[in-house]
């Protein structure tokens, strides 16, 4: 990646945060963006958890992109998540690439970039890390938290760690234990990095190298699963990028394969490979009924919490199947859930786009949770 | 609010464990939290009226009771409402099992197909029957396994199911039901409610 990140709001923890990994770390940045305004009670904020390559730039114009925030069908005035009315905090997760405490950052101790001397970390990890900012708000209990794929990963080990800091949650196609497909693929993308040459055992920072072409095939391949069968072919099918018959070559001839390689392109120009290295992995030791002696029921006892649960019908990445493990196990330890399977064809996707059926839910949700919250506290 | 829902609040005690199974656009589940602060949730197969129940805040999960009810651990509510379903599953043996196993006691209401006007229009017009309480036609009726209050309350019976109340209801009038006006008001009721245990 190349952009210069300064300017980017953050707090410094100055607490020792102990890793799953045993390692202990201490005085490191987390990097956060808000969107509209904590009100006097403080009830109205709500904490979101970004995706493997999302950011802390949820709504309006990316300062360092100069892009769209990745979830602006979502977020802003007037939108689901009204930002007139709530008062909306995203951090970049602890090995990220946008602020936050990542391999890409100096090491103290030899004044290198860690690469991969940085500590792997867990979903574990980003949660109790994202957790200062809180602290730091002096936000005692949030109206809710919000998290689609890996950031509801986040959500339900917030959910778990700190029961009684949200009034509701609504975790996205995601899953409460990443399964031997997903880790699957995490491990294709994986390898497409560490098999470029300019990779080097993760040390290319020093002659401000990328390994573009591994992280572009790495993002190729996990850009398809975020899709479906039906949602692809329907938007390319067989058609020819910008010819009239194949040219029998290996070059683009179509249109998805044009597609995917731009999808490859942009996001090197704004993702650190190491970061990509280390937060997949996050994910593929997330197993939350692991740590638990009577698996996921117990996860969420005693919860007072009120949970939506959202998947997308034609999600196979996580699937419908995923977040009814869930629901069964919020259902079976008392807790109150909503669920609701979205109809669309747009793929695990379908929560970063214009998806009305989806968007119109956790703006009822939101709303009437809002209601109550205010009159309890 | 319909008369059903009345007598289906009005069995309730406040502060109760309430699961609604098939619970439409949550009508009934609101007016239990309103009314009588239940802790009440529920479990809807149209995607559309789950979307409705969870716009309203409330705690319903989109899924097939035919099917999901295992999901819940024994005894998990007080109550458990089948509001005039049972007949549109294809195992109601099974279903009224499980709804027993998850609740301590299980409110079910039936459209009786004992009423008169049901033996009447099959009778003496040799069609299907269609009423208010079951509008269907039937090429397109979901409802598979259709009985009569005397039907259910033989079944309880054999099934050694504790009936603990019998209500009726026809048109704007309620009435209770026991063994000995059983066939009384078989004929003469709409609707039948049950409590059972």
């Amino acid at each position: 990646m190349n952009y210069k990140i300064k300017n980017i709001k953050n707090i410094i923890v100055n607490n020792p945060l102990k890793l799953d990994c045993g390692q202990t770390i201490n005085n490191f940045p987390i990097a956060y963006e808000t969107y509209g305004k904590l009100n006097k009670k403080k009830n109205n904020a709500i904490l979101i958890f970004h995706a493997l390559t999302g950011d802390q730039f949820v709504a309006g114009e990316n300062p360092i992109t100069n892009k769209q925030g990745w979830w602006t069908t979502a977020v802003g005035p007037g939108k689901a998540i009204d930002t007139d009315k709530y008062f909306i905090i995203c951090a970049n997760v602890l090995g990220g690439c946008m602020g936050s405490f990542g391999p890409k950052d100096i090491n103290v101790e030899n004044n290198q970039p860690y690469g991969l001397k940085f500590p792997v970390i867990t979903i574990k990890d980003m949660v109790r890390a994202q957790e200062f900012i809180l602290k730091h708000l002096k936000i005692d209990k949030l109206l809710s938290v919000l998290g689609g794929s890996m950031g509801g990963m986040q959500l339900l080990q917030f959910c778990a760690l700190y029961p009684d800091k949200t009034f509701s949650a609504i975790p996205i196609a995601s899953t409460a234990s990443h399964n031997a497909q997903q880790i699957a693929l995490n491990e294709l993308a994986r390898q497409a990095i560490m098999s470029d040459p300019v990779w080097n055992k993760g040390n290319y920072y020093q002659d401000k190298k990328i390994p573009k072409n591994g992280l572009a095939v790495a993002r190729m391949a996990a850009h398809i699963t975020y899709m479906s069968d039906k949602g692809l072919q329907e938007k390319f099918g067989r058609k020819l990028q910008e010819k009239k018959d194949y040219e029998f070559t290996f070059d683009a001839d179509f249109q998805i394969e044009s597609y995917l390689r731009y999808q490859g392109k942009v996001f090197v120009e704004r993702f650190d490979a190491n970061s990509y290295l280390y937060i997949s992995r996050a994910m593929d030791y997330f197993d939350l009924p692991g740590q638990f002696k009577n698996g996921l029921n117990e996860a969420f006892q005693n919860h007072n919490t009120n949970f939506l649960i959202i998947s997308f019908s034609s999600d196979w990445l996580y699937p419908t199947k995923n977040s009814k493990e869930i629901v069964i196990a919020l259902n079976a330890s008392g807790a109150n859930v909503a669920f609701a399977e979205i109809k669309t064809d747009k793929g695990h996707d379908s929560f970063l786009v214009e998806e009305p059926e989806f968007l119109k839910t956790i703006k009822g949700f939101l709303d009437s949770n809002f209601e109550i919250f205010k009159n309890e506290k | 609010m319909k008369n059903e829902f009345k007598i289906i609040t009005n069995l309730l005690p406040s502060q109760s464990r309430v699961l609604d199974v098939g619970c439409g656009d949550g009508t009934l589940i609101e007016a239990l939290i309103k009314e009588k602060n239940i802790d009440a949730r529920g479990i809807e197969l149209e995607k559309v009226k789950v979307k409705e129940c969870i716009a309203k805040g409330l705690s319903v999960i989109e899924g097939d009771a035919e099917t999901e009810l295992s999901q819940f651990p024994n005894k998990a509510f007080d109550f458990v409402i089948l509001s005039q379903t049972l007949q549109a599953f294809y195992q109601p043996e099974n279903v009224l099992s499980q709804l027993l196993r998850i609740g301590d006691r299980v409110i079910i209401s039936i459209p009786n197909f004992g009423y008169w006007q049901i033996r009447a229009s099959l009778l003496f017009f040799g069609k299907m029957p269609t009423t208010k309480s079951l509008p269907h036609t039937w090429y397109d009726t979901p409802n598979l396994h259709m009985c009569s209050i005397k039907d259910f309350y033989e079944f309880c019976e054999k099934k050694e199911i504790k009936i603990d109340k019998v209500v009726g209801i026809n048109g704007e009038k309620i009435s209770p039901i026991n063994r000995i006006n059983l066939e009384m008001k078989n004929l003469f009721s709409e609707v039948g409610i049950f409590l059972v245990s």
